[in-house]
């Protein structure tokens, strides 16, 4: 009696599944499509990243933390990098940035329009809070449940689901900076016969560009975090290291792949904090 | 001659569904009424005006009276709820996207009273952005933008970014923005009203200046009845969205409406109003050079006054004769010419009052107002300086 009764056992699942195979019925091609493009632009990044000469990497690495912040910082991150590579776990670092920047790239050419729409919107921007709260609560390795359905295993559901995890801080951030361009500079531009496109390139993007970057540097953390649990699927990379050591309670490997996560997310963390700095305008 | 603007029953209603209201508003339900049945705020309520070309026509009223809802209509940043807009004989209202578009790059410029600078621009790039959006090649309006922050005394912060300036100049970075597109009509929203009292009199004085060389039609918002009848050739009094008064500030001031502009008028210094031509007087008697002594001793006698101008056949001044150096000189066979005394004050009729009172309260004559040609208008009295001020 005291058990939940059968009777009202509801398998929603099937409907999902359902749902999913209705899905790749129709829109086989298209998913298909989708998962060409990502895989293309992925390998060519992953590609790009590992013939990279492994001191051009580290130069790069210090000049933009040079440009960014400083160049006692610049050099701090040339060092953590180098130690990574120390770590016999350059190739692996590489893989994961590729996987990153993908989904940073993917992100940001979904998020900044849907942004924009949804500052232009106030009925959009309705309809995205919920999903976007919703997004953002979920933990993230439920993101890899419709990715494998969708793409199956691999690098390309990787950066499915880290492309939708990542994704809110940019829509979000790209909606406030623009909502709070001061009214009256909006006017200003009209009342010199600006377009609405104009309106829009000319003042309301590089006035919230400081907001957007912001939420691009959140984008980029989220989108390393994920990284880490998209492994779970078969992407090869850092966190596929970590998850091989957890396996092996092995330690050693566990610390060196972990602690370099943790070098990359401060490196890209101060790295993009640095460049949004750069784009606030004087006082 | 047509007038430049000319707005005709403009009404602007603020809600949901403002054309629903009309009715309501035309039977002569007030506005908090309205608000409260339908939720709709009536901003501008069945305004008439025209502004001639090359006029400073000055709205002023309280806060909420309406004045920005006004303004706005004229660029369209608010569409008229009911009402025309002519400018130039055209009525904006009707005009297509591409025609406002135009309108608003060629014809009308807006000056904010927060200044509405692009912050991520420089002050330069600023200037140059309605030339931007007019599509003048880069060199042509980055020469314009130049000369443009110039005029305005801004030159050599033309790299400087807005944030980094003060409130005035801000807002002067504000007017050459307008000014830069070169528009027939200036909308200027409060502009001075952000700034602090001494900054706000200096910025007042120099529009005034520039007015008077690039004879713009300027409509010029402010809260400040002071402000009003300095800038304005003509001034309209708003309140709750209806204008109570329009006339020239010399007229509103002799012939308030009502109650209501009374209470405005009297916190008014009318000495910075008030100007020679209005306080003058037709003197009561007035020799011409050719009529001699003997007239002049008569005329005085007659008006029972002791010193007389002297005018030649144009009415040109020659000077002045008192009563006593009359006598004296008929006495001596001397000729009105030999006599004639300059140690009067003369005046323009353009010059206010205030500068005029403490000339009138040393000068032992009375001031003479000339005009450029020095041909006598009028003359000023102590007294009249002094009871116009009251
Ligand atoms: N966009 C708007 N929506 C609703 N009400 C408005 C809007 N703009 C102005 N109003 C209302 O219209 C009235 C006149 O406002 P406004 O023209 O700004 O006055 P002023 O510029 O004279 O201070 C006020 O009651 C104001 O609340
Ligand atoms: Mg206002």
């Amino acid at each position: 009696m005291n058990n939940f009764p059968e009777f009202f056992r509801l398998k929603i699942g099937i409907y999902v599944d359902n749902f999913v195979k209705w899905l790749m019925r129709n829109f086989g091609d298209f998913f298909d499509g989708v998962s060409d493009g990502i895989l293309w632009f992925l390998v060519k990044m992953e590609k790009f990243l590992l013939w990279l000469p492994w001191w051009v990497f580290l130069l790069m690495i210090f000049l933009l933390g040079w440009k960014a912040r400083n160049f006692k910082i610049g050099l701090t991150f040339a060092v953590l990098i180098f130690l990574v590579g120390t770590f016999g776990l350059w190739d692996y670092m590489m893989m994961t940035l590729a996987i990153v920047l993908t989904s940073v790239i993917i992100s940001l050419l979904l998020g900044i329009p849907l942004g924009i729409l949804s500052a232009y919107s106030d009925k959009f921007s309705i309809v995205m809070r919920p999903i976007l709260d919703a997004m953002q609560t979920m933990p993230s390795f439920v993101y890899l449940i419709p990715a494998i359905m969708l793409f199956n295993m691999g690098k390309v559901p990787a950066v499915f689901a880290t492309t939708i995890y990542a994704l809110p801080p940019v829509i979000r951030l790209t909606d406030l900076g623009i909502r709070r361009v001061p009214q009256e500079m909006v006017e200003a531009a009209h009342s010199f016969g600006s377009s609405g496109w104009q309106t829009l390139v000319k003042v309301q993007l590089p006035q919230a560009l400081p907001t957007i970057m912001t939420g691009i540097n959140q984008t980029t953390m989220m989108a390393l975090s994920m990284v880490v649990i998209a492994s779970m699927i078969g992407a090869k990379g850092l966190g596929l290291e970590v998850l091989v050591a957890i396996q092996h309670i092995d330690i050693a490997q566990g610390f060196e792949a972990g602690i370099s996560i943790v070098f990359l997310a401060i490196i890209i963390d101060r790295m993009t904090q640095g460049i949004a700095k750069k784009f606030e305008y004087p006082e | 001659m047509n007038p430049k603007i000319k707005v005709e029953n403009l009404t602007k209603i603020f809600g949901r569904n403002p054309k629903s209201v009309l009715a309501k508003l035309k039977s002569g339900m007030p506005k908090d009424k309205i608000l409260q049945e339908t939720g709709h705020t009536v901003g501008v309520c069945n305004v008439s005006f025209e502004v001639k070309e090359g006029e400073v026509f000055v709205i002023m009223g309280l806060s909420g009276s309406g004045k920005s809802t006004l303004i706005r209509c004229l660029n369209l940043l608010n569409r008229p709820t009911e009402g025309k807009i002519y400018i130039d004989n055209e009525d904006i209202v009707e005009y297509d996207k591409k025609q406002l578009k135009e309108f608003r790059q060629k014809k009308v410029a807006m000056v904010f009273q927060h200044f509405g600078l692009f912050t991520h621009r420089t002050v330069l790039d600023n200037v140059v952005y309605g030339l931007e959006i007019r599509g003048v090649p880069g060199d042509e309006r980055y020469k314009i933008a130049r000369k443009t922050l110039e005029i305005v005394g801004l030159k050599g912060w033309e790299s400087h970014y807005p944030k980094q300036l003060s409130g005035g100049m801000q807002q002067r970075v504000g007017l050459a923005r307008a000014l830069a597109n070169d528009p027939d009509i200036l909308l200027m929203d409060e502009p001075f009203s952000a700034l602090d009292p001494l900054i706000r009199r200096e910025m007042q004085q120099e529009l005034l200046d520039l007015q008077s060389k690039l004879k713009k039609t300027i409509i010029f918002i402010t809260h400040d009845i002071n402000e009003a009848f300095k800038l304005g050739d003509r001034v309209a009094i708003m309140k709750d969205g209806i204008i109570e008064q329009i006339g020239t500030p010399e007229e509103i001031l002799a012939n308030p409406k009502n109650e209501y502009i009374k209470n405005f008028v009297r916190d008014i210094d009318r000495s910075k109003v008030m100007q020679a031509k209005n306080v003058m007087f037709r003197p009561s008697a007035l020799v011409s050079l050719k009529d001699g002594l003997k007239i002049a001793i008569q005329e005085m006698e007659q008006s029972g006054i002791s010193s007389i101008f002297v005018v030649d056949n144009d009415r040109r001044l020659q000077g002045l004769v008192t009563i006593d150096d009359a006598i004296k000189a008929l006495k001596e066979n001397k000729r009105l010419a030999d006599i004639l005394q300059q140690t009067f004050y003369t005046t323009k009729p353009e010059t206010y009052v205030h500068e005029l009172i403490p000339i009138a309260t040393k000068s032992k004559y009375p001031i003479a107002v000339v005009d450029d040609d020095d041909r006598l208008l009028g003359i000023i009295v102590r007294v009249s300086v002094l009871s116009s001020l009251v």
